[in-house]
């Protein structure tokens, strides 16, 4: 069989031979075209705007590949291009590192090389360099990706914990919950009939839309693998203050909180990929909020509560339903394995 | 909602104020003790209404020679032990299941069926499925049990560790010390019960038994009825859980119950051995029955040093009375049972109650 008619990932295409060349030729270039790629050089060359430069790395090893709403491609964009965005730079480029198993579907990589590529387009990044390993059989589970991004700082923009006064408000883009609860849902075993979607996507449109209208942004944070719970307690802590949050005003989907609820998770502590938690001045909260309902990404939008003065020791506290108080600690039981 | 809040406050309010003493309700369910922490029930009652959490949760009241037998299994070469995965961090004598995974076969599952079906695809190794819980997932043991007799399996085991409320509830009622006015009883063990199994308690001990389900306003509604009867002296037997539970229950699951198993004397974790509390199968199964054909004597063990799960269970002290509290013990590296499950009371107050907790 010549190179290139595999439909299955062999070792060798990670030899660094001819197989791992056809590879790339066939399967990966064609799809991430871009003129930093093609040129296949050992490093890419990047021509940056400014010397402010934020960098990032994540690595990506959901199951199962393909969920509602997404699939390890596009994930493996977002979280990145989020990380970048959250910190206030404007995501310029990414590294595509792909470790494939042995005897992995031709089919199913084309369709996650197509979703990163896409994906890649609607955050207007490109993927400039890269690299393909293949382990043996049973070493992997079908393919981890490990995606880095380099970001150029938003002029004039300086976002950070300590930057945090009483008085600032909470707010979140949209509903809680759903990327996680969505791959529960799929995973073998817990099969639901369901409705439920991630949310996964790329948030740098909708925070550098914020950064460049209004300057009472104190910080921002995508609240991912822990959910809103993890990241308002991470936000607590650096801030050495307290925060109040009010069920009623967090955004649900009610199918969400179903699910949470027969599962016995509180949604609270659920990933999410297409979040972000904005901490903003009192003042120009109701600002941040309509800019953030006019965005795609932001349509249910809402302050979900304030920054407080700290009586005793850093808290993040909610007010339930009925006016009753609670802690919302720091997740620490045994997370959901293998949500991104 | 609000109509309804200021509604029940009133009668407890006055309640409290009739009666001029603490009153003390006990709730018998890990999904009232998660959900009362969950809305902060606790922060909105006033300082005379004080909820118990009980011995509701099945990991929690499950004894540790229970844990130790399962261990026994997990060590065994030929068995694969089948979990619902709120037992897996639950510590015995020589570690927990949790600290064998990398060795033994475990494998965690979501239903009894799961296990059986472990036992077929898997006819080489004896498959010994961990059932715990109360009535609520006895009727799926059960079902599996009778599955694999009629399919002719002949590598599933049960090893069981299903408990009844209410000899449990007999039990804290009976010992002297305990403060119990009212029970809060629980809306899914209910469900497949009937809420007519609490009436031997409402007329033994006099005590209100009030069937509520689960969403904030359902507990408050609940305990209102408990007040209400209390500050009158009426002890009834009330479901306000009408949509969901009849007095007679779901009558098809408490058959095939019937039919697999019958109740035994059994120890429990806190409340020592209680007559005829646990559910162990009748000698028609008992080639499915693990303890029976792997020849296991259940002696109960000792709780761990400074462990007072066994008070908490019973509603003696609040979690933070324990020394063990936040110190040796917390959900990371629990020391009790209560600690470990989701449900446990000493998790709960962890997760929900930091403040309180720096105050005792």
């Amino acid at each position: 069989m010549s190179p290139g008619k595999h439909d299955r990932i062999l070792l060798a295409h990670g030899g660094g031979g001819r197989l791992s060349d056809e590879l790339i030729r066939r399967h990966i270039l064609p799809r991430l075209k871009n003129d930093a790629l093609a040129e296949l050089s050992d490093s890419a060359k990047l021509n940056l705007a400014s010397n402010e430069i934020c960098f990032t790395t994540d690595s990506y090893v959901v199951k199962p590949l393909f969920f509602n709403g997404g699939d390890i491609g596009k994930l493996a964009v977002c979280g990145t291009v989020n990380d970048l965005a959250v910190a206030g730079a404007r995501p310029v480029a990414l590294t595509l590192s792909l470790i494939i198993e042995e005897g992995f579907e031709f089919d199913l990589l084309d369709k996650i090389v197509d979703s990163v590529a896409r994906t890649a387009r609607q955050s207007n990044v490109e993927v400039v360099t890269g690299d393909t390993k293949t382990v043996e059989a049973g070493a992997a589970d079908g393919i981890y990706i490990n995606t880095a991004g380099v970001g150029v700082r938003m002029p004039g923009v300086d976002l950070g914990c300590e930057k945090i006064v009483p008085g600032d408000k909470i707010i979140i883009n949209g509903t809680i919950g759903d990327h996680g609860l969505a791959i529960i849902s799929q995973r073998k075993g817990i099969e639901f009939e369901s409705q439920l979607q991630s949310d996964c996507a790329p948030l740098n449109g909708l925070t550098c839309g914020l950064l460049e209208n209004t300057d009472g942004i104190r910080f921002m944070r995508d609240p991912t693998r822990g959910g809103l719970a993890a990241t308002l307690n991470e936000i607590s802590r650096s801030a050495e203050l307290s925060i109040e949050i009010s069920e009623t005003d967090i955004p649900v989907n009610p199918i969400a909180q179903a699910a949470a609820d027969m599962l016995g998770f509180d949604v609270l502590e659920i990933a999410n990929e297409g979040k972000v938690v904005i901490v903003a001045s009192g003042e120009s909260a109701d600002e941040c909020l309509k800019m953030c309902r006019n965005h795609p990404l932001g349509g249910d939008a809402r302050i979900i509560g304030q920054v407080v003065q700290t009586r005793d020791m850093p808290t993040v506290e909610l007010i339930t339903r009925i006016g009753g108080r609670r802690i919302v600690q720091m997740p620490y039981g045994r997370e959901l394995p293998r949500i991104c | 909602m609000q109509k309804r809040m200021l509604e029940a406050r009133k009668v407890i309010d006055s309640a409290c104020e009739k009666l001029g003493r603490q009153i003390n309700v006990m709730e018998v369910c890990g999904t009232h003790t998660v959900a009362i922490f969950r809305h902060g029930i606790k922060s909105i009652l006033p300082a005379g209404l004080k909820l118990l959490s009980g011995p509701g949760c099945p990991v929690c009241v499950t004894d540790q020679s229970y844990i130790d037998t399962v261990l026994q299994f997990a060590d065994r070469e030929d068995c694969i032990v089948a979990t619902y995965g709120d037992m897996i961090r639950v510590p015995g004598r020589g570690g927990s299941l949790e600290t064998r995974q990398s060795k033994g076969d475990i494998e965690v599952v979501l239903s009894s069926e799961d296990a059986l079906q472990l036992a077929k695809d898997n006819p080489e190794k004896k498959v010994i499925f961990v059932a715990v819980g109360f009535e609520t997932t006895t009727p799926a043991t059960a079902v599996a049990v009778m599955e694999a007799d009629e399919q002719k399996i002949d590598n599933f085991y049960i090893l069981s560790g299903h408990k009844l409320v209410v000899p449990a509830m007999r039990a804290l009622l009976s010992a002297k010390n305990n403060s119990i006015d009212a029970f809060l009883c629980p809306g899914h063990v209910s469900v497949i019960t009937g809420y007519g199994v609490f009436r031997e308690i409402v007329e033994d001990f006099n005590r209100p038994c009030v069937v509520a389900g689960f969403e904030a306003m359902q507990i408050i509604e609940g305990l209102a009825e408990i007040c209400r009867q209390l500050a009158e002296d009426k002890p009834e037997l009330k479901s306000i859980y009408s949509a969901v539970v009849t007095e007679q229950g779901n009558t098809a699951a408490r058959k095939i119950v019937a039919e697999c198993f019958e109740p035994a004397d059994g120890y429990w974790r806190g409340l020592g051995n209680i007559e005829k509390s646990t559910l162990r199968l009748r000698e028609k199964y008992s080639k499915f029955d693990a303890v029976k054909q792997f020849n296991i004597t259940e002696t109960p063990s000792e709780e761990p040093k400074g462990c007072r799960c066994g008070e908490v269970l019973c509603g003696l002290i609040d979690p933070p009375q324990c020394g063990l509290f936040a110190m040796g013990c917390t959900p990371d590296e629990p020391v009790g049972a209560c600690m470990v499950s989701a449900e446990g009371a000493c998790s709960a107050w962890f997760k929900y109650c930091r403040k309180e907790r720096r105050e005792q």
